[in-house]
């Protein structure tokens, strides 16, 4: 499923829309930056509540289809920034984690 | 044994990390990438060059005042050498320990320091050597083969 609808159907907020149109093949959720890298897959829609600069760097080095930050957690101006310039899409979502999760993994695998 | 055919890279890069600044943390590894894909390298070996390239970044972001990184790029592999003037690792074997971790409070808040960092290296290189001294710093050689035939389409090269 196209990344642009999952944001419609979990009610997530883009805040970079680099590549709406690319295929979310799944989830993770972790919090852990060496775990993403090792155990997500290059497609997976990384669902985290860290904010910093280095998880664009996660998400582009790994593939992912994008990074939502849970809980309403909003990076500053400078991650998203950081995410314009990799092409990196960073959508907020305003539910937890276990919510967030929940929802993408019944709208992907119903 | 497997002594290696002495051709010059085709492509060298130096890249030197600054330590303690996690602002810039994790931009050698995202240029490497863009550097391998430029240069036709293929996906799974990027990947893997990514993976490998960001743990050592961090490694010397977070334990030392700095250090750098060479890569070198042959047409059957791929070299990262890590070196830095840190504190050095007193017990290599304990640190390639999954889990095993000496990272600072503030830096497991932010996510690193679950001592995945070294074993994600080796998971993702083909030979990982690593020398250090306390007191001097590290050097870590990491080598990642090409030409695998992991992803449909991959260049088709082969070994001899």
């Amino acid at each position: 499923m196209k990344l642009q609808e999952v944001a419609e159907r979990l009610k997530l907020e883009f805040l970079v829309a680099a590549a709406p149109e690319v295929d979310v093949k799944g989830g993770y959720v972790s919090d852990l930056l060496s775990d993403v890298l090792a155990h997500a897959e290059p497609g997976e829609l990384w669902l985290t509540h860290q904010r910093h600069l280095n998880i664009v760097a996660v998400a582009k080095l790994r593939e992912l289809s994008g990074i939502v930050c849970v809980r309403g957690i909003r990076p500053g101006p400078e991650v998203i920034q950081k995410a314009k310039e990799e092409q990196v899409n960073l959508l907020v979502s305003q539910d937890n984690a276990f919510q967030t999760a929940g929802r993408l993994h019944r709208l992907l695998f119903p | 044994m497997s002594t290696t055919t002495p051709i010059p890279p085709r492509h060298r890069e130096i890249f030197s990390v600054v330590g303690l600044d996690l602002e810039h943390a994790g931009t050698v590894s995202t240029e490497v990438q863009r550097i391998l894909r430029r240069m036709g390298v293929e996906p799974e070996v990027v990947r893997r060059a990514g993976i490998v390239c960001f743990e050592g970044e961090m490694n010397i972001v977070l334990y030392t005042p700095g250090g750098r990184i060479i890569l070198l790029v042959y047409d059957d592999r791929l070299e990262l050498i890590f070196s830095d003037q840190g504190p050095g690792i007193p017990d290599v074997e304990l640190a390639k320990q999954p889990g095993y971790s000496t990272a600072p409070d503030w830096a497991r808040e932010l996510g690193f320091g679950s001592g995945m960092g070294l074993p994600n290296m080796e998971a993702n290189s083909d030979k990982l050597e690593i020398r250090s001294r306390p007191g001097e710093g590290t050097v870590i050689r990491a080598v990642i083969r090409r030409g695998k035939d992991e992803t449909a389409g991959g260049s088709g090269a082969t070994k001899a």
